[in-house]
C-alpha cells in the first residue's frame, strides 16, 4: 500500500510539473503532449501495478512490473533518439542561418565599399 | 577572368591570420582579374579583418560551423554572383595558383576537377595508418567516380556552373564530408570529375599531426565516412 501510495504520488506530481510547463509556454505543445500521453499511461499503472500482469504473461515476462520497467527502458531510448534527431535538425537550420548571415554581411560591406568610393571620387 | 571564364577563389578559413595575407597576395598576383573570397569560419582572431586588408572579400561567419559550412557560404556566393568557375584552396598555402589555369582548362569537358598530390608531381610523402586510409579512400573513390583519384582528401578543386549550383544547395558540414562525401555525391549524379597532379608546399602556418593513434583515429573515421557516403541517398 505504501508504494502504491509513493508511485502513485510520484506520477501526480510529474503531471502537475508537466502541465504547469505547458500553461507558463515553456514546453512546445507537441513535447507536452507525449509527456501528457506518457503519465496517462504510467499514472493507472502506479497505482495497480498488477494491470499488465495478463499482457506480461501473454509475453513470457513473469511479472508485470517487470514489463513497465522494460518498456520504459525503450520509450526512454526512444526520446534519446529523437531528441538528436531534433538537435541535428536544429543545426542544420542554426547552419544555414549562419551561411545567410555571413553572406548579407559581406553583402553589406561591398555596398558600404561601393558608396564610400563613390563619395571620394565625387568629392 | 581565365581564359574568357569568371574566376571565383574561395578560401575557408579558421584562425589563419599568420598565413592569408600571403595566400591572398599571392592568389592575386598570380591569377589578376579574379575575384577571392574568403570564408571566415568563426575565427578567434583577425583572420577576416587581415584577409579583407589583403584585398579578398571576406564572408565571416558568426561561429565555428566547420568547413563544409564555410565551403557552402562561398559556392553559394559563386552561385548568387554569376560566377562560371568556383576554386577552392586552403588557407595554410600549400596549393600552389599557379596550377588554377590548368584546372580551370579542364573543366570545359569535367564538372570537377581535384588538383591532385601522389600524381607524379611534387613530392609529398606519408605513412603508416594515414597511408592506409588514403589508399582505402582513393581505391574506392576512383570505382565509384570512374575515374583515378589519387588524393582524395584535396581540398584544391574546381567546379563548373552545374558542381557549383549543386554545392550551393547541398554541402555536408560533418567530418570528411567536404571531401570524401562530396566526391561520392558528385560521382553519383552523373557529374564527371578528373584529377589534374599538382606539387604541394610546405605550410606556411601551423603543423599537420604525426601521432600514429590520431592516424589509427583518421582511419577508422575515414572508413565510416566513406561507408556512411556509401549507403546515403
Amino acid at each position: 500500500m505504501k508504494l502504491t501510495l509513493v508511485t502513485g504520488l510520484t506520477g501526480l506530481i510529474l503531471l502537475a510539473t508537466i502541465v504547469e510547463l505547458l500553461r507558463r509556454r515553456q514546453l512546445r505543445e507537441k513535447y507536452g503532449m507525449l509527456w501528457l500521453g506518457v503519465l496517462i499511461i504510467v499514472i493507472p499503472l502506479s497505482l495497480f501495478p498488477r494491470l499488465l500482469d495478463n499482457v506480461a504473461e501473454l509475453l513470457g515476462v513473469a511479472s508485470g512490473v517487470s514489463l513497465v520497467l522494460f518498456l520504459g527502458i525503450i520509450f526512454l531510448l526512444l526520446v534519446c533518439v529523437h531528441l538528436s534527431w531534433e538537435v541535428s535538425h536544429l543545426e542544420e537550420e542554426t547552419r544555414t542561418l549562419a551561411e545567410d548571415f555571413a553572406l548579407l554581411r559581406t553583402e553589406i560591406d561591398a555596398d558600404r565599399a561601393a558608396r564610400d568610393e563613390l563619395v571620394r571620387t565625387d568629392g | 577572368m581565365v581564359n574568357g571564364k569568371r574566376v571565383l577563389i574561395i578560401i575557408p578559413a579558421f584562425n589563419e591570420s599568420g598565413s592569408i595575407a600571403d595566400v591572398v597576395g599571392e592568389v592575386r598576383g598570380e591569377l589578376p582579374g579574379v575575384d577571392v573570397i574568403v570564408v571566415d569560419d568563426g575565427s578567434a582572431d583577425r583572420t577576416a579583418a587581415v584577409a579583407a586588408a589583403a584585398g579578398a572579400r571576406v564572408a565571416k561567419l558568426p561561429y565555428n560551423l566547420g568547413v563544409g559550412g564555410a565551403m557552402r557560404v562561398g559556392y553559394r556566393y559563386a552561385r548568387d554572383h554569376d560566377y562560371d568557375v568556383a576554386i577552392q584552396i586552403d588557407a595554410d598555402g600549400q596549393h600552389d595558383p599557379r596550377y588554377v589555369p590548368k584546372l580551370v582548362d579542364l573543366l570545359d569537358e569535367t564538372d570537377l576537377v581535384i588538383g591532385a598530390r601522389f600524381a607524379g608531381e611534387g613530392d609529398y610523402n606519408v605513412r603508416g595508418p594515414r597511408r592506409w586510409a588514403m589508399v582505402m579512400l582513393s581505391g574506392v573513390l576512383s570505382r565509384v567516380a570512374h575515374t583515378k583519384l589519387t588524393d582524395t582528401t584535396s581540398g584544391f578543386r574546381a567546379a563548373n556552373r552545374r558542381v557549383i549550383d549543386m554545392f550551393a544547395t547541398w554541402y555536408p558540414v560533418e567530418y570528411l564530408g567536404d571531401t570524401v562525401e562530396t566526391l561520392v555525391h558528385t560521382a553519383r549524379r552523373g557529374y564527371t570529375i578528373r584529377q589534374v597532379p599538382v606539387a604541394m608546399r610546405k605550410r606556411m602556418a601551423g603543423t599537420p599531426s604525426h601521432s600514429p593513434a590520431k592516424a589509427m583515429i583518421y582511419l577508422g573515421r575515414a572508413f565510416a565516412v566513406l561507408t556512411l557516403a556509401l549507403i546515403r541517398r
